[in-house]
This record gives C-alpha cells, structure tokens and sequence, in this order.
C-alpha cells in the first residue's frame, strides 16, 4: 500500500442556503479544494463521494454523474457513497484506498447535503434508522440519541448540564468558524432552557438541518512531495458497522462501532488515544460526542460529560474536541460532514486555521464520522509531517 | 402505497411473532432468513413473549408528520421476558410514569392513520402494567 | 348447554367530565349531569379505534375461555364507527388474535345495537352446530355532534364474547328480538356526526322496544323480575336503563351493578354488552341475568344467561370492568377531548 496524503481542502459556507441547489454547492466545493491543492481539474482521475439522500431531500439520484459534470470534471469515474451521516467519512475511505492500491493518483473525496429544500427533514433522517422495527413505531433520530442519553445518565449518572456544556463549548468554537452555520456563542441556559425535542435532548442538544459540501484531494505522499505541499498523512483508517437498530446492541449507553472502528484505526496508525493532539467527534447530539469520545479512548466510560464541564475538550484544554465548531454550531449537512472533519483537521495541523487554531499546532489529528444511531462508523487518523 | 410491505409484516406487527433457529434455538425479532448466532436457514414462528420491561425510554415532542397527532408521546427499547428487544410506544403514559425498569405490557394499537387516502397502520405499544 | 365460554371488556383510559363539555358550549353543567345521571365518559386515545378496542377485549375473552383461537370458527363486530367505510374491521382483529384464516367474519352495523347482533348470530351457529366456538364483539368509538345533548355520553369500549357448548361460564336460556322502522337516529354516507329526533327517542324508539323486547322474553321464558340477579338494559344515558327496569318491575340492586354508564358514557354498541360483563364479573353460579340492548333505527335484543359453575374460574383471568373504570384514569380537557376525537379540521398532510 501506498502511503496518502492530503493535498487540498474545499468546502462551502455551512447553512440554509436557499439560493444554491445541490449540484452548485458540491461543484463549489470542488472547485475550491483543486484551487487550494493547486492541481488542474484533468489530473483528477476519480471521485467518491458521500450523500445520504438526494432521493429524499432533493428527489435525486445519480448523483455522482450529475455532480462530477457540474464540477467540470466531466467523463471521470465517480461514485456516490452511502452510509447514512457517516456518508463522507465512507467515501473518504474508498478515494483513500483507491490511491493507497496505486491505481490513480488524483482522487477526490468529497460530500453533500441539501437538507433545506422543502422536505420533512425528520423524517428523511429517520430512513438512516430501522424504518420497519424503529421509526415505524415512531421513534426520530433525536429520540434513538435521547433514550442512549438516558442510559448514560442511568449508567453514569451523567447530567443534563454536561450535555450543555457540549453545545456551549462548540458555540464558542464555531463563533470563530467564518463557514459554521452558527457564529454565536450561547450559555448553559440557552441549552437547558430550550425547546424539547426528545428527552433528555432540547433543540441545542441537536445539530441543525444544513445546506453545504465539503472535498479533500488525495494523493500519494511521494507525488505530494513532488508539488512541495505540507505533507499530512493518513496514517491509520478503521471502520466498522453494527445493528442498524439500536434495541439490538447489548449496551444502551455504549456505540461499540465507534470503539471498533478506532481500535482499527489506531492499530494500523500504531499510535493511542493519549497521541490525539486534536479530534473532530460526531457530535450530531451532545451525547454523541461524550458517548464517542469514551469510545475512542479519550475518557474512560462515564468521564466524558465531566471532562467537557472541566473544559478538557475546549480550545484551550488538554484534548481539544470539535475545533470547527462540530456539527452542532457548524452544522450538519449529512453527507458533507465526514468531509468536512477532515478539512478541518487539516487546517489545525497546517496552522492554517485562523483564529480557531490551537495555539500549540497539533501533529496527529482524529476524525470520526457515524452513521444512524451508530450502525456505521470511521475513524481516520492523520499525521502531519514536521 | 405501502400495502405490500404492511400485509407481509403483520405476523409482527399484530401478533408479536418471531422466527426461532430450529438448528441452536436463537430468538429473532423479526424473523429472519439466516441466524445472527450459527447461521442456519432453518426457522419456526415462535410467539413472542408479551410481559417485558424499560431499558431505556425518551419522550418526542418533535415527531414526524403522521405521528404529529400523539405527540408528546413516550418511546422505549423493551427488553421481553424471553430477552428479545424491540423498540416502541407506550400508550396513554404520561412521561413521567415511565422509567428504566418500569414493568409493560404489549398491547396493539393503531400506530399512523395519515394521510388520509392509505390504509390504516396498526401494531405493538406497550402499557404501563398497573 | 351452550353459552358464553369467555369474555372480556376494555375500557380506554383517557375520560372527560361533563362539567368540562357543559362548560365549553355554556350549557349548566349540573342539569346536564342530573338529566342525564351521568358524571364522566370514556375518550378513546388518538391511536385507538373500533378494531383495537375490540382486539384488546378480545384477548381478554380467550384468556378467560382458554381456549385455542383457531377453534373459534366465525368472528363478528358490532360497532357503528368501523374505522374503514370500505374494509372490514373483523379482518384486522382475527389477525390480531390468531383467528382464522378458516373463518367466518363479519362486519355488523345497526345503531347501538350492533354487538348484540354479533353476539346473537355468534350464538346462533353453535346453537346450530355449525362450529365450536364463535365470537362476538360489540365496541365503538361513537361521536356526538360538537354543543349535542350526544356530545355528553358518546364514549368509547367494547366487550368480546366467544359463545361455545363446551366449557360453558353462563349458559344463554332464550333469547329474543324486537324491531320496526323507527327513524329515531341515523347518520348519512360521509357525515360526520350521527343526528337524532330529539324526544321522539326516548317513547316510540328507545322505551317501546326495550320494553317490548324484555317483556317478550319474560313471557318466554316463564321467569319474573324477581328471579334474576341482575339485569342490563342499554345505557344511551342514565335514566332510561333505570326507568326502563322499574317499569318492568326490577329492584335498583339488580340493576346497579350493570349499569356503568354513569362513569362510563355511551359506548354504544359496546354499551349493553359491557353491562353484561360487569355482572359476569360477580356473577355466583345459578345467578340468572339479563340482557336487553336496543338500536336506533330501531329494535333490541334480549338475553337470558345463568351463570355456571365455570364462571368464578374465569372472572379473576383478566381485568373486570369497574377495575378498569376506576383505574389510572387521565382526565382531558376539551381542547386536547376534541384533538383525540379528530373534531379539529387540520392540515392534511
């Protein structure tokens, strides 16, 4: 296997962008990763990439073609990966693997959502879950990630306010996001006095319903080397699936596929969680992010809520979480998430990322991307060079 | 039209039935065409068990459309006697009546009635057991 | 000997109290409920109907039969509010419980009187030998016009029962019916609320047939008043069922504990058999019963029913209906009554 690097980054204002179809905002994204790696379209030789449901949400499908085409990158073999919300991370991997095998050079990986287009965004979302034996008897997203809640809480007595403090902290990071959804801090208050959506969970427990994509060009290190960028390095690549129902997993209060697919990850990059200087968790609701961060090592199982009201996962803590702002304040457009995580961690680790950035650059970075209530997920681990 | 899928899930949906490895005995809910344990392709209907009890529960305040008429209603994954889980409602429970442990029953129920021109879903609740 | 070999009742959790209706349409609450003799009524929630009300009163009747369900050879509902104007409810609920599918099923509509029509042709094919066991089910979920004297006893509950010859509970004597045309109550195809004749019927509907029907069967049977432990007579509101009974010379204590109506409502075609189950419920074996429904439109059936020595076996096997109107209830106001009633004209979606 080769060893990739990633060599441009790309990715549209995050929001609800009412003027924009979809096949625009992906082309947009395209075209400002091929700018920032400052490679010609026609070197690119293959795409991945990730959306969860243009059937649903725009009643369009075929996408890779159409989306190549708008993109300029006409005639290329491209593909559209699904794997729920952990659409982008998936594609991600497949434009990984197809550079790291040595059959192309030049491969995009990116993601997209149009989720502001009239659909019932409830229920389009709920199609990542068991339509037949979950959403069937009435269960929502919201609701599978509130009832993993309440078993946390139970398991670990884990508290509303810790929650909270997920939101509150990611505000605070997405305020200095220019391309985050949410450029406003909010309080602890905002979160526990909001609109309920699914006990335990209120609206700012909830990542937001968002238009945006976001590419990353591919390419093996010794051709990076070639076109003098900083080299950052994927350096470990696991991924894992479980149950699509969350009634079938032993543990209520675990994601065991996140656990999975980082113990791959991390084998294969030979580094541990203690190494992670800086990680982008799948915080489509607060407890995701503490849930995940205990399943990727950070923590130990029922610590992660603690740390985050400590203000370890802060900008400025020991294990800093979400730079970007996370899904919840930079925002969700499903398939363009997984991609996006990688753009950012990508910024952190060439100090490009202004006013967010870690005031001690970070060298090995982490992004996690899940699907469903956790019936997909990768981890990617890159590392970049001094 | 969901009509062909709703008439092949009625055994579950109205009878709680599940589908049992006639090769190592593992309970499936649903059934399905190849044991999760051992692999056999061999199964029989086995009745499910209809006492069960909370393993974890929320409240929607924001449901989708078709369910827009039950809100707030309470959801729960319900461990039945026999260890098989399922995910579901519970009828006409005020939230706070429901917990992690709390004791239910299956019950059956119409589950969505809209839109107005397709049939009328039924299925599995559970009940508080009183 | 053939009768009923199980039965069970449900009763929905949800009421309203006539205070509340009085008080939405500005109407003195107090005459209302003294006019009436009724406090409360049964509100069915926004995920039941006819089919669930029968589907859960008739698995409480197999687990007090006891009995194979692929035994019982035809299944009928009663009811005037089948959710379906096209479909029949009987298909959902044989599914539901394991019936069928070699089984005789049907859909019956008249009035209030539908579930004594169900039981009454349920008995008629054992009687006949045709089959085993049969099931007969009366329940609705009734409407009354929004500000109608309907609007304060409209309710919802049935009750279900499988007529057999062999493990009999109450063994049926006689039964007998009554009717003529008399338009005292009906709805047309796509109204929404059923609307009624005002006094014309109490007299010339309600009384004459009631009347008629359980005097018919007195004289059949050679038995009096004094005989029976209980009697049941249909319960549109409070007052009739006890004026009916004193007219026909019956005492308040054997009329008492069959009449649910006061907490209950109307639950129409559930309404009689639902009165019958409560007295099964304390039955002691030789009590004689009976039973006299009425529909609008208009006729009655009647029942005579001696408990057997099963009975006391089977009553403590599922919940007894006075249990179940007394239990958890959850009382509504109007706004949130009219929203599970499906009064409120919304949005399709």
């Amino acid at each position: 296997m080769r060893e990739v690097a990633i060599i441009g980054v790309g990715m549209t204002k995050f929001g609800e962008l009412w003027d924009t179809p979809l096949r625009d905002l992906f082309a947009t994204a395209a075209a400002e990763c091929l700018e920032d790696a400052g490679v010609e379209r026609e070197k690119v030789q293959s795409a991945y990439i990730g959306c969860m449901s243009g059937g649903l949400f725009v009643g369009q499908e075929h996408l890779a073609s159409m989306l190549t085409d708008y993109a300029g990158l006409k005639g290329i073999s491209a593909t559209r990966v699904e794997s729920a919300c952990a659409s982008g991370g998936a594609a991600f991997r497949a434009a990984w693997m197809e550079v790291a095998s040595g059959m192309s050079d030049f491969v995009l990986a990116g993601g997209v959502e149009k989720m502001n287009d009239g659909a019932d965004a409830t229920y389009c979302l709920a199609t990542a879950a068991d339509q037949e034996y979950e959403v069937y008897n009435g269960v929502t997203f919201p609701g599978l990630y509130a009832m993993i809640a309440n078993a946390h809480m139970e398991k670990y007595g884990t508290t509303p306010q810790m929650l909270a403090q997920v939101a509150v902290k990611n505000h605070a990071n997405g305020a200095l996001n220019p391309k985050a959804q949410f450029q406003m801090k909010i309080t602890q208050d905002t979160v526990l006095g909001a609109v309920r959506v699914a006990e335990p969970l209120g609206l700012f427990d909830c990542s937001p319903v968002t238009d945006g994509a976001a590419c990353v060009l591919l390419a093996p290190v010794e051709v990076a080397k070639k076109l003098g960028k900083p080299i950052v390095k994927v350096i470990g690549a696991g991924h894992a699936t479980d149950t699509i129902a969350l009634h079938d997993r032993e543990d209520l209060a675990a994601i065991p596929a996140v656990g999975e697919a980082a113990r791959r990850a991390y084998e294969m990059a030979g580094v541990g969680p203690d190494d992670i200087d800086v990680a982008e968790v799948h915080d489509c609701f607060t407890i995701a992010e503490i849930v995940c961060s205990e399943e990727l090592g950070f923590f130990e199982r029922g610590k992660a809520g603690q740390a985050a009201l400590d203000g370890v996962t802060a900008l400025d803590g020991a294990k800093p979480i979400n730079t970007s702002g996370g899904l919840k304040s930079k925002g969700h457009p499903v398939g363009a998430s997984g991609i996006a995580q990688i753009c950012e961690l990508t910024l952190q680790l060439t100090g490009r990322a202004g006013e967010r950035q870690l005031k001690k650059k970070p060298r090995i970075a982490l992004a996690q991307n899940m699907g469903g209530s956790g019936g997909s997920c990768t981890v990617h681990i890159l590392e970049v060079e001094q | 039209m969901i009509t062909p899928r709703y008439h092949r899930e009625i055994p579950q949906r109205y009878r709680l039935e599940g589908g049992k490895c006639t090769q190592c005995g593992e309970v499936h809910f649903p059934p399905r065409a190849v044991c999760r344990k051992c692999g056999g392709r061999e199964m029989e209907t086995v009745d499910l068990p209809r006492r069960g009890k909370v393993l974890t529960h929320t409240t929607i305040w924001i449901p989708p459309a078709q369910f827009e008429s039950q809100k707030p209603y309470v959801v729960a994954v319900v461990e039945l006697e026999n260890g098989v889980r399922l995910t579901c409602m519970v009828a006409d429970a005020p939230p706070d009546e429901v917990k992690i442990g709390t004791e239910v029953e299956i019950i059956f129920r119409k589950l969505q009635s809209d839109p107005r021109w397709e049939v009328l879903q039924y299925g599995y609740k559970a009940k508080v057991v009183g | 000997m053939i009768g009923i070999v199980g039965y069970g009742s449900y009763v929905p959790r949800y009421r309203i109290k006539a205070d509340d209706i009085a008080n939405q349409w500005g109407a003195d609450a107090e005459s209302f409920k003294k006019g009436l003799l009724l406090e409360e009524k049964t509100v069915p929630g926004p995920d039941e109907d006819t089919i669930t009300i029968s589907v859960a009163a008739g698995r409480d009747a197999l687990k007090r039969a006891g009995i194979d369900p692929k035994e019982i050879g035809s299944c009928y509902i009663g009811s005037e509010s089948h959710p379906y104007a096209v479909k029949p409810s009987g298909t959902i609920v044989i599914e539901a419980l394991g019936i069928g599918p070699e089984v005789h099923v049907a859909d019956f509509e008249f009035a209030c009187k539908a579930g004594t029509e169900a039981m009454y042709v349920a008995y008629s094919h054992v009687k006949s030998g045709e089959m085993k066991y049969a099931l007969g089910i009366g329940a609705d979920t009734s409407q009354g016009a929004p500000g109608d004297a309907l609007e304060y006893t409209a309710s919802a509950g049935g009750s279900a029962f499988i007529m057999g010859k062999e493990k009999v509970a109450a063994e049926i004597l006689h039964t007998y019916s009554y009717t003529s045309d008399t338009p005292d109550f009906w709805r047309r195809e796509g109204e929404f609320y059923p609307r009624h004749a005002g006094r014309f019927t109490g007299e010339p509907a309600y009384f004459e047939h009631v009347l008629s029907s359980a005097r018919g069967i007195l004289e059949l049977s050679g038995l009096k008043p004094e005989d029976f432990r209980f009697a049941v007579f249909h319960m549109p509101n409070g007052k009739f069922p006890l004026r009916a009974g004193k007219a026909l010379g019956f005492k308040k204590e054997q009329l008492e504990q069959g009449w649910v109506v006061n907490l209950m409502g109307n639950t129409y075609s559930g309404s009689s058999p639902t009165g019958l189950a409560s007295c099964l419920d304390v039955a002691k074996p030789g009590d004689l019963m009976l039973i006299t429904s009425f529909g609008s439109g208009a006729g009655s059936d009647s029942f005579i029913l001696r408990a057997t020595d099963r009975l006391p076996e089977i009553q403590g096997l599922a919940p007894k209906v006075r249990d179940q109107l007394a239990d958890r209830r959850i009382h509504l106001d109007y706004g949130k009554y009219v929203a599970y009633r499906g009064k409120i004209r919304m949005n399709e979606i």
